[in-house]
């Protein structure tokens, strides 16, 4: 074993750490504010994929699905927030739960109604095909592509969150939404504009993943899978949390795929036990909310 | 098409009430009845209206496989149908009921137990997975109804698992790779192979490993990747640094899609020619031409077959009618053999004895999509040709399903089968 090769699998490992990072942001960020835990994540990421696969194929050009797909699914999801989630808020957690989990199941079969159930092809963008040399090995340029996008989106969210005044107000409501109120802000459109930040970042992930995968309606399944290790590893609705699971998993698969290849599925769902354990509340959760 | 209904989820219980199955009692008492006033007067009432023929087909249409299963429902539907417009076997209607197994052993043996016990099928066919199928075949070995497997296994030929009930349509692993291999290794290649962690993936290295030693190639190095994977990127690293000359993807359905398009996003068809056990119709139209340009590999049928056998234009063209001009697909087309050549034996038998439908296989000779095949005595394996595939160019395309060039074919022989006394069965 070279150490070439090592550093080319611990390369992979982040990259692929990316990929999970944009599965998991914004369901973490959904329940960090407004303590929903949304199963139709899975779905949207999907649906995120088809809107995206859409406009590529309606305009000839990737840039607009990667653009205006997660924006429109983005609209979408403050649609969702505020016809279905919102009356629901003041009664158990299980409630929004159960909707959402119900929703995904009607976004994966409207899907197939609309576009089969076969998988439908998304080529990679010519602009980004081909790989790059890193020096230790070669790598896909889209893959470098999508990780660049992922650092930029999460500088983005956390200059959203920490130096605006919107992003006061979020993180204010996120600890007591009463208090809030009674200082006379509107929180009902703070939680609106969230839940459609988090599904927009869903459904961005859903159009970067597409031309790395095969676009089906079950693509989000496996994802939601993903996103909720990722969660609840790094801690429910801590962003620092979900970016370091993210790389934690991604190197995690990496490395064990590397020397027990097939073990590579099962290792983040044992990460995900041990941290269970050990730290309960994750690695950056605040005790006594998940 | 109607039968989506039966093949929901859950959909079983009203399926069963439909066909008025849940209570026995009245298609018991209607049979009984027909049957004694037969029996006074009139002999060719019975005949007539006799007791429908329930064939059981579960089949993975929900996961992974789903777009496989599909195609494999419409051609066996597409099989009843044809024999039912001709009046079904000795006066007696056929019919399908579609079961979907998800993909999972256990609830397969359910579903196939329920068919058996709940809605008295008179065979089973289908499942399309090495693992699950060998579910049913426990199912149906137990309980002494024929089954007629159509997903690849070598298995299921030999003796720890045969049953004189149970056929195999399907081609086995061991056919599949050593034509594969015999048209891609030569003497002295490099091979790696990532292959899928459960029964499918082993058989089909094993199948690989035997040809690669015969035809004098070297395995580099095998990688197990776990079942259903979306991403292959941490396999391809230590898969490019094994240098082969021809990287083996030993997975199905969407692993396969998966793991071919990001084989291709990493350049690995640069310096390697990427080979499968069987190319995947459903697949190449899912990933696009791009990626699967140059990919050879395996399988029973390709539509394009129809140039010059006159059973697969018979069988694409009353597809076609009935699918909106759409073709076949290589598993689609096991639904097709496999059910007809069931029915054809039934033909043969006069009906539902199991003992005699046995003795029919056993003796059927059929040609109905892709030249002459018929099931081996000692194993029941179905011996037909096996197709070597080349994924075209996209602008070698001559229609929007031309995907594929025939690189060769292995013609029906028994000698392409591990011999009876290999398998451990008297010859």
């Amino acid at each position: 074993m070279d150490a070439e090769l090592v550093a080319m699998q611990l390369f992979s490992g982040v990259a692929l750490g990316a990929i999970l990072i944009m599965v998991a942001l914004g369901l973490s960020i959904i329940f960090g504010m407004l303590g929903v835990v949304n199963f139709a994540h899975g779905a949207l990421f999907m649906v995120g994929a088809y809107a995206g696969l859409w406009v590529a194929s309606l305009t000839g050009s990737f840039w607009w699905g990667l653009l205006v797909a997660p924006v429109a699914i983005g609209l979408f999801g403050m649609a969702i927030e505020r016809v279905l989630i919102r009356p629901l808020y003041r009664r158990s957690v299980d409630d929004p739960l159960l909707l959402t989990f119900g929703l995904g199941y009607v976004l994966v079969e409207a899907v197939r109604i609309l576009f089969g159930s076969d998988g439908i092809p998304f080529p990679t963008p010519p602009e980004l095909a081909g790989v790059a040399d890193l020096g230790i090995g070669f790598f896909p340029i889209y893959r470098l592509f999508v990780v660049g996008v992922v650092a930029a989106v999460l500088i983005l969210v956390w200059l959203c969150l920490e130096k605006t005044r919107f992003g006061l107000i979020v993180r204010a409501g996120a600890r007591d939404p009463l208090i809030m109120r009674v200082l006379g802000v509107d929180i009902a459109r703070v939680w609106l504009l969230v839940f459609g930040l988090g599904v927009g970042l869903t459904a961005l992930g859903g159009v970067l993943a597409a031309p790395m995968r095969n676009v089906n309606p079950e693509m989000g399944s496996l994802v939601l899978a993903e996103a909720f290790v990722v969660t609840v590893i790094g801690g429910m609705g801590s962003l620092v949390g979900a970016v370091v699971a993210g790389l934690l998993v991604g190197v995690a698969i990496s490395m064990t795929a590397l020397f027990a290849p097939e073990m590579a599925t099962i290792v983040m769902f044992a990460l995900m036990a041990l941290v269970l354990l050990v730290r309960p509340q994750g690695l950056f959760g605040k005790p006594g909310r998940a | 098409m109607n039968n989506d209904k039966k093949t929901e989820d859950g959909g079983d219980e009203m399926m069963s009430s439909k066909q008025g199955n849940s209570g026995t009692s009245r298609r018991d008492v209607l049979a009984g009845l027909s049957a004694g006033t037969a029996l006074l007067a009139m002999p060719w009432v019975a005949r007539a209206q006799g007791e429908t023929i329930r064939i059981g087909f579960p089949t993975p249409l929900t996961g992974p496989f789903a777009a496989e299963a599909k195609d494999q429902v419409k051609s066996a539907e597409l099989a009843v149908k044809l024999v039912n417009d001709k009046g079904g076997i000795a006066g007696r209607k056929v019919e399908l009921l579609v079961r979907d197994d998800k993909l999972n052993a256990g609830e397969a043996a359910t579903r196939t137990l329920e068919l058996i016990e709940k809605d008295k099928v008179h065979a089973i066919v289908g499942a399309l997975s090495s693992a699950v199928q060998l579910a049913v075949n426990e199912v149906t070995r137990a309980r002494g109804v024929i089954y007629v497997s159509i997903s690849q296994s070598d298995t299921i030929n030999e003796v720890k698992d045969f049953s004189r009930f149970t056929f195999h349509e399907a081609l086995n692993p061991h056919m599949t790779t050593a034509a594969v291999a015999k048209h891609t290794f030569k003497q002295g290649t490099k091979v790696a192979y990532l292959v899928a962690d459960y029964a499918y993936g082993h058989e089909m290295l094993r199948g690989f490993k035997r040809a690669e030693a015969a035809l004098g190639a070297t395995g580099v190095g095998e990688i197990l990747h776990p079942f259903g994977a979306a991403d292959y990127s941490t396999f391809m690293p230590r898969l490019r640094s094994m240098r082969p000359d021809i990287l083996c993807i030993c997975n199905f359905g969407r692993d396969q899609a998966n793991a071919i398009k990001q084989a291709v996003d990493f350049g690995m068809k640069q310096q390697m020619q990427i080979v499968v056990p069987v190319l995947l119709h459903n697949q190449r139209l899912a990933i696009g031409p791009e990626a699967f340009e140059g990919v050879i590999g395996g399988a029973n049928y390709y539509w394009g077959l129809e140039e010059s056998i006159p059973s697969a234009r018979a069988f694409n063209d009353a597809f076609r009618a009935a699918n909106g001009g759409a073709v076949p697909t290589d598993y689609g087309a096991y639904g097709f053999t496999g059910v007809y050549s069931l029915l054809l034996a039934m033909e043969k038998a006069g009906g539902t004895d199991t003992d005699k439908v046995i003795a029919a296989l056993e003796e059927l000779q059929y040609d109905i999509a892709k030249g002459p095949q018929h099931y081996r005595k000692c194993d029941h394996q179905s011996v037909q040709s096996v197709l070597v595939l080349e994924s075209k160019k996209k602008a070698d395309m001559g229609g929007e399903a031309d995907f594929f060039r025939v690189v060769a074919t292995e013609p029906a022989s028994e000698s392409i089968l591990r011999s009876c006394s290999e398998l451990g069965l008297p010859a």
